[in-house]
């Protein structure tokens, strides 16, 4: 390997700095998945009856369903009657005080760079943090609700806002889906709620911070967001993970429904712990992301930075249903290690005139695989609708992977879908000519990167695009054109 | 200036030489030209004096205002103010020509410890340099070489050069791929660039680019080697009979 592949490598590599653990004291809860087990969580939930009658529903669902093998990535399949579906810290704010929270938390988040204070946080973020399996605190719940936007924890809407949860959960994302979708709607613990009422613009970036730290437990969140007629809202969820030499599994079911009109931006910084170089621990990221465009005019739009995760599974979706309805996924999906990755998209076009775009970029070093998988489909009805995609990847060294599996159908002749996908290499011969110029090497290989990925980090919004491009150590800096 | 001594070079681990023994001097003020048949080692000299990490200096020493830079960085002897004019220059996608000659500009500047020029000072700075070879400033914002002609990318390098105005460049086969017109237009923006404080090291294989850019001395290279040198009658010589002829009478 030559010393500009080993730069890249370590640049990209670089040591996890999220892989701490907070000592917790943890709410006693059996292990294991049964019919019992998930009527004591959801009685330690205080559910109402439909909730556990839909819990129980999936949870039946699940048992009927085969674990899923057709994506591109091995791994040791999780021991589901071993893990531990609920983990709450003892210490929990009843009044969504701040003073509640277990100064041990407050200490992990701060060191995550998320401080739960209001007056520490970026001016115009509003943050729901997820410790493991609940919601610690969910800040500006004040200011938001004078605007009519609902935001806040899953458990607490459901109890608070059962009429809305129960219209919506398992519309877009029904527990029959896929084999993780179910799972989590049998057992799914926390994440985060949001609502805007007809014609408001959220008027702060909402965000969840999602941190796994107990071993033993895995983390099924739940995310349910409906903007109504003419309702717009930006929202960022990030991750993180302590070491482990175990895998943990985290599986998510996310649900976006938009009305007429109604626009919803959804970003992840992912960056849960990937494993070491020999590929022991990690999380296994499964995930069912969808979301509706079920009113004409409405947008949804997906974007994405994934760093983390040992073996990553997941395909954020828009169905378009309402005619004149746009979807959007932007992804970065970077691998590196014995990382895996088959992440994609999919484009269901059903309504008239829908239109989608999807750029995805790979990076992959080391011995890792990423895979881009993107289905776009356009229904019978849907005349004249359009899907542009681009999907490029860039390898690093001779010893990782990149693949491109484009489904594509179309039963409407009126349409038109096209791809185009590239792969390159970083090339040394690239480094030497910056290099030539008198750029320093950190610096060459930084500019190739960010100019890989600009396309699409220019779609966070801008309070992010920063921890963005530190995450990537990236620097913006002189290389905006 | 530069100062070539004894260079002998291979590739990266392996036993091959490609450079067997050259010497080089080149004063400022002066222009040189290099010819040699395909494969004698001309481009592989010009990376090797720049610092291309593909290749290892076994033997002899190259010096630079008379410092060793045998070992130095490529940046790093770019910030002395050396340049290189590439014979396929490559194409970066995502950076566009006026960010990696801002950063490049700036870095080099600060390594000299004389002043950066912020984006609106450098912009006026760039523009004023369009003019030197005709440059369309519609590819200041296209992204690195990419998608240009064979010729626009040789023109782009000597734009590089007047934009970076580096006191020794090597310019490797810049005529190569420039039509007619192209070639009196970049020939005239390298005689304006050169002066008495640089010096420019040109490799050619035709005699045509010296009745633009008029050398001070012709060198011929041969199998790793300078195996002659002279004034322009040496490339009219070269022109007339070939390098199998000189080859005979050197042996
Ligand atoms: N990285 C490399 N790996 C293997 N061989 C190399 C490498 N670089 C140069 N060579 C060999 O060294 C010799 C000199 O190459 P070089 O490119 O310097 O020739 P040149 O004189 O510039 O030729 P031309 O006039 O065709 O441009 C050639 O035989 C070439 O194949
Ligand atoms: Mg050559």
């Amino acid at each position: 390997m030559s010393e500009e592949t080993k730069a890249l490598e370590s640049m990209i590599g670089e040591e996890y700095k999220y892989g701490f653990t907070t000592d917790v004291e943890y709410e006693d809860f059996p292990k294991g998945l049964n019919e019992e087990i998930i009527k004591e969580l959801s009685q330690r939930k205080e559910e109402p009856e439909w909730m556990l009658e839909f819990r129980l529903k999936s949870y039946r669902a699940w048992k009927e369903m085969e674990e899923p093998e057709w994506f591109n990535a091995t791994y040791k399949k999780p021991d589901f009657e071993n893990l531990l579906y609920y983990s709450a810290p003892k210490k929990r704010p009843t009044l969504d005080s701040l003073d509640e929270v277990d100064p041990n938390i407050r200490e992990t988040y701060e060191k995550l760079g998320i401080p739960l204070e209001e007056q520490k946080m970026l001016a115009g973020v509003a943050v729901d943090a997820v410790f493991d399996s609940v919601s610690i605190f969910t800040s500006f719940k004040e200011k938001l609700a004078e605007a009519g936007v609902i935001f806040c924890s899953m458990s607490e809407a459901i109890k608070e806002h059962p009429e809305l949860v129960k219209k919506y959960i398992g519309s877009v994302v029904p527990a029959r889906d896929n084999f993780y979708a179910a799972l989590n709607s049998a057992v799914f613990s926390d994440g985060s709620f949001c609502y805007i009422p007809k014609n408001t613009k959220c008027p702060m970036e909402l965000s969840t911070y999602f941190r796994i730290n107990n071993m033993e437990s895995g983390q099924f969140e739940r995310t349910l967001i409906v903007a109504e007629e003419g309702a717009s809202v930006s929202y960022l969820e990030g991750c993180t993970a302590p070491m482990y030499d175990e895998n943990q599994l985290h599986a998510a079911v996310v649900e976006l429904v938009a009305l007429d009109r109604a626009d919803i931006k959804y970003s992840t910084i992912q960056n849960w712990y990937s494993g070491d170089e020999e590929g022991k621990g990690g999380i296994y990221n499964f995930v069912t992301k969808r979301g509706i465009c079920k009113g004409a005019h409405s947008k949804i739009s997906w974007t994405q930075l994934e760093t983390g995760s040992a073996v990553t599974l997941k395909y954020p979706s828009v169905i378009l249903q309402g005619d004149h309805s746009i979807g959007e996924f932007y992804s970065v999906a970077v691998t590196t290690k014995k990382q895996q990755a088959d992440t994609g998209t999919k484009m269901i076009h059903l309504g008239k005139n829908t239109r989608s775009t999807i750029i995805s970029k790979g990076i992959s070093a080391g011995e890792s695989n990423n895979s881009y998988r993107g289905e776009v489909k356009i229904g019978k009805k849907a005349t004249g609708s359009k899907n542009y995609s681009v999907c490029d990847s860039m390898l690093i060294g001779q010893t990782c992977g990149a693949h491109t599996f484009p489904y594509i159908s179309s039963e409407n002749a009126s349409s038109s879908v096209e791809h185009e996908a590239t792969t390159s290499r970083v090339g040394e011969e690239q480094i030497f000519y910056l290099m030539q110029r008198g750029i320093s090497e950190q610096d060459a290989i930084s500019m190739i990167i960010n100019g890989f990925v600009k396309d699409v980090l220019k779609e966070l919004p801008l309070e992010f695009a920063v921890e963005a491009n530190k995450l990537l150590d990236i620097k913006l800096e002189g290389s905006v054109g | 200036m530069l100062e070539i001594k004894n260079l002998h070079a291979v590739v990266e681990g392996e036993e091959l030489e490609i450079l067997k023994g050259v010497n080089l001097t080149v004063n400022k003020g002066e222009i040189h030209a290099i010819m040699g048949p395909n494969g004698s080692g001309k481009s592989t000299l010009s990376k090797v004096v720049s610092g291309h990490p593909e290749y290892e200096v076994t033997e002899g020493s190259i010096l630079f205002e008379g410092e060793d830079i045998t070992e130095m960085d490529a940046d790093e002897r770019a910030h002395l103010g050396l340049f290189l004019a590439f014979q396929y220059p490559v194409e970066v996608p995502g950076i566009t020509n006026k960010t990696l000659l801002r950063e490049a500009y700036n870095t080099i500047a600060r390594a000299n410890e004389r002043e950066e020029l912020d984006p609106l000072e450098f912009e006026d700075y760039l523009v004023s340099k369009l003019d030197v070879i005709e440059m369309k400033d519609e590819f200041l914002n296209r992204s690195i070489n990419t998608g240009f002609s064979g010729g626009e990318k040789k023109k782009n390098e000597i734009f590089q050069m007047a934009v970076l105005n580096p006191r020794l460049s090597f310019l490797d086969e810049t005529d190569s791929g420039l039509d007619i017109d192209a070639l009196k237009i970049v020939s005239d923006g390298v005689n304006k660039i050169a002066n008495q404080d640089n010096a420019i090291v040109m490799i050619t294989h035709y005699q045509r680019l010296l009745n633009y850019i008029k050398p001070d001395f012709v060198h011929v290279m041969m199998n790793g080697k300078i195996v002659k040198s002279g004034d322009i009658s040496l490339a009219e010589e070269l022109e007339a009979n070939g390098y199998d002829q000189m080859q005979k009478e050197l042996a």
